[in-house]
């Protein structure tokens, strides 16, 4: 980890700190749940899991209002769980059924809520950064306050559009936040063979876009850090870029091996640097919360989850007839 | 509760592996993350993680062995205080695949109980674009996309136009021209030249509920941006079970100019019609201009608008009223005939229409129509039309294989095989990319004069 340590921890209540270790672990159970199903054959196709990385959106989330939008890549379960989408919803639509938040026609990779303002959910590396960035105009030009978290991970940072929409986002004063997910590797392939540069937030210093490093397995760092650029986007100077420094557990998806990588590694990383342990030893040694606090948490994430997978199952598929619809819209979708 | 622990499925056509490996052994206790085993799938050898905590009670599945059904119960996990001696006895056939909730129907349709063609059904809208009495107006293409562009602005404040030299420049083809004095430079955008750039930010605004045009020099360069386009701009509403998608207007020249060369002289036509979630409009005359840009713009889905150079300058007869626009998925009959159907579409009119009054005077008698849309496209008007005069020849500028005439062809051959008494003919560009020396480019694309050996072949003339 080159990230640098956060020395001053942002004023945080007990009840936040108890907040971001419900919704880190939500993630991270509802991502085992995932893989669960996945290995039982209910879940099909890409599965690609946030296990591991749960801290950097957790701790964005925290920094978002009313009004604002988030876009993200194709791991975006955890997303999709930390902007308050219903987890019976999601897993409905990991399983490919009717009640699923794309009605079983778009899949882990392509999930939406108008209401949540979660545009996606995108399957293409590098696509979703300009749409995020176009959210972003249009807030702009309506003329709110409103901002736009455009995640994106280190092998994406590679791909030219990145660098486009930069450039457009620098010159027109977007409000937009692009958060680099860092966690070292894009699918098999690690940041040091891919990529030239070993700060990727630094290249939007060529554009005059400002930002930092973050690290991304403390959930209040990535909070101060978030805090920061929303500050700097509401106040209509433009974008800023994060680059939070991040680890994948579990490999890029479901039918990785990771060979590229020592099982040592992975350990390591579990053992000495896990975001929901930092949070519970925080909880635990500040004393904001006692083990049967924490157990009675665990407890009711273990039902949210085991929930939406029966919820999932249960969940008939889609009727024949949406195969036909969707295709085109009669009416232009309700701004929400 | 005792739980099995089952052969997983660890890639997405898993549906058999071999259990390479235990890392745990009987009376081990697991938690959440820990590797059990290696498992050898299709593809790789993967690490298999335990989801829940307890301890390993009984391993099932020896290691080593081979072909292991998925979901097959490879080991038995107690829970805290539970012991080996409480497990019945182990099932290890394969747990039966989870039961979709729908039975996926038989969706194979009954072969036709005679064997005589289906009549095919034809609707086509007869009605005239405009009523008779209308007043006309005489205009230039580049004026009526102008005028549309400015009228839906003016219409709804969320219309804006981005796109490169657009607005102080004007537009390089001079399309935009005393746009950007009317309304602002908030909403009519210069961009830098980054197609895939700007075409993806055009479709975020359209998300955020925006109504972008946005421009492409030409079509040449859309290229860059196809995967906005297609991934982006056309599937979202479909990926997103109808929540969101991209109301909004690609638009700028496509095709063949002037001796501009290969990169800068190809039809994407036929590429566009192919894709679900896109409409594509191709017009000809100033009025199609003026009244199908309107409904692009009004429209609640993504519009590939197809517009030629050469056409720009061409006037026009324009209604000249308040509103005046013209619905997709109609085609327009530009001349009635009875000997021959030449259907076509954008610049490809002016062969068709030249072609058909060439052979009026050889006494041939042929119908022209005008497709104008080519998603949706109005087949029913071909169909119709085909009925009464048994023939087609199909013109555009566009390469021959994988053609918008090869799908008319198509279309005819499945729907109104009864009625042909003669192959449909496709007159097409030339399959090269486009050279530059004049005489090689008036040859790569259609000429009238191959239309009109087209018709005189299929009307055996």
């Amino acid at each position: 980890m080159a990230a640098r340590k956060t020395t001053s921890k942002p004023n945080v209540s007990a009840e936040e700190l108890k907040a971001y270790y419900h919704d880190m672990l939500l993630i991270r159970r509802f991502e085992e749940k995932a893989g669960q199903l996945y290995g039982m054959g209910l879940i099909g196709g890409f599965c690609h899991l946030y296990i591991g990385q749960e801290a950097v959106v957790v701790g964005l989330e925290a920094t978002a209002k009313e009004g604002d939008s988030r876009i993200t890549t194709y791991r975006d379960h955890g997303h999709m769980l930390a902007c308050g989408m219903d987890p019976n919803g999601v897993m409905a639509e990991l399983t490919g059924r009717e009640d699923g938040y794309s009605k079983g026609k778009g899949g882990s990779m392509h999930m939406f809520s108008k209401d949540k303002r979660f545009y996606g959910g995108h399957g293409i590396v590098g696509a979703n950064v300009p749409l995020g960035a176009g959210l972003a105009f249009a807030d702009k030009y309506k003329g709110n306050d409103a901002v736009t978290f455009t995640y994106f991970g280190d092998g994406a940072a590679n791909q030219g559009q990145v660098y486009e929409t930069f450039n457009m986002a620098a010159l027109w004063q977007l409000p937009c936040i692009f958060i680099i997910e860092n966690n070292q590797y894009a699918m098999g392939t690690s940041q040091q063979r891919s990529t030239s540069s070993a700060e990727i937030w630094e290249r939007g210093k060529a554009f005059g876009i400002p930002g930092e490093a973050v690290d991304g397995m403390d959930v209040l760092a990535v909070k101060a850090a978030g805090e920061t650029a929303v500050a700097h986007c509401r106040a209509g100077k433009g974008p800023y870029i994060l680059e939070i420094k991040t680890y994948r557990y579990r490999g890029h998806s479901m039918s990785d091996p990771a060979k590229y990588r020592t099982r040592e590694e992975v350990q390591k990383m579990r053992d000495e640097r896990d975001p929901i342990e930092a949070v519970r030893t925080l909880l635990l040694q500040g004393e904001h919360a006692t083990e049967e606090d924490l157990k009675a948490i665990d407890k009711k994430i273990k039902d949210v989850v085991n929930e939406s997978a029966e919820f999932a199952k249960n969940s008939p598929e889609p009727a024949l007839d949406e195969l036909w619809t969707d295709i085109y819209a009669t009416e232009i979708p309700q701004e929400a | 509760m005792a739980t099995e622990i089952l052969m997983p499925a660890l890639s997405p056509t898993m549906e058999e592996g071999t259990l390479a490996k235990w890392l745990v052994k009987e009376g081990d206790t697991v938690k959440s993350g820990d590797i059990m085993a290696e498992i050898e799938t299709d593809k790789a050898t993967m690490e298999f993680e335990a989801v829940d905590e307890g301890v390993i009670g009984k391993i099932l599945i020896e290691e080593g062995t081979e072909g292991v059904k998925v979901n097959t119960a490879i080991a038995i996990l107690l829970e805290e205080g539970e012991s080996a001696e409480d497990i019945d006895t182990a099932k290890s056939e394969p747990a039966s695949a989870p039961v979709p909730a729908n039975k996926e129907q038989s969706s194979e349709t009954a072969p036709a109980e005679s064997k005589t063609h289906p009549e095919p059904k034809v609707e086509a809208d007869t009605t005239p674009d405009w009523p008779e009495g209308t007043k006309l107006k005489q205009q230039t293409v580049r004026e009526a996309l102008r005028d549309a562009m400015a009228e839906e602005m003016r219409r709804d404040e969320n219309v804006f136009l981005m796109g490169e030299e657009v607005a102080e420049y004007q537009g390089a083809y001079k399309i935009s021209q005393g746009l950007l004095d009317e309304f602002g430079a908030k909403r009519v955008i210069d961009t830098p030249i980054t197609e895939h750039g700007f075409a993806g930010i055009g479709v975020g605004a359209a998300f955020g509920g925006l109504r972008p045009i946005v421009e492409f020099m030409t079509w040449n360069f859309g290229m860059q941006a196809i995967d906005q386009i297609i991934n982006s701009a056309a599937k979202t509403l479909y990926m997103s079970g109808g929540q969101m998608g991209a109301p909004m207007v690609f638009r700028g020249p496509n095709g063949a100019a002037a001796r501009v060369g290969a990169q800068h002289s190809q039809d994407y036509a036929a590429w566009y019609m192919q894709i679900p979630g896109l409409k594509v409009a191709m017009p000809y005359s100033a009025s199609d201009y003026k009244g199908l840009m309107k409904s692009a713009i009004r429209d609640p889905n993504p519009v590939i608008f197809l517009e030629n150079e050469i056409l720009y300058g061409r006037s026009f007869d324009v209604p000249d009223t308040d509103d005046y626009t013209v619905p997709f998925g109609k085609a327009r009959i530009w001349r009635e005939g009875k000997d021959v159907t030449i259907v076509s579409f954008g610049i490809g009119m002016t062969y068709a229409l030249e072609a058909a009054e060439k052979l009026a005077a050889d006494g041939i008698d042929a119908e022209v129509i005008d497709l104008r849309t080519l998603r949706p496209m109005d087949t029913a008007s071909i169909i119709k039309s085909v009925q009464k005069t048994n023939r087609c020849v199909t013109v555009e500028e566009g390469w021959p294989q994988g053609s918008v005439g090869g799908y008319i062809s198509s279309v005819l051959m499945q729907q109104a095989f009864d009625y042909l008494d003669a192959p449909v003919i496709n007159c097409t560009g030339k399959d090269v990319p486009m050279p530059y020396a004049a005489n090689l480019e008036k040859h790569a694309l259609v000429t009238t004069a191959e239309v009109i050996d087209a018709v005189k072949t299929v009307t055996y003339k």
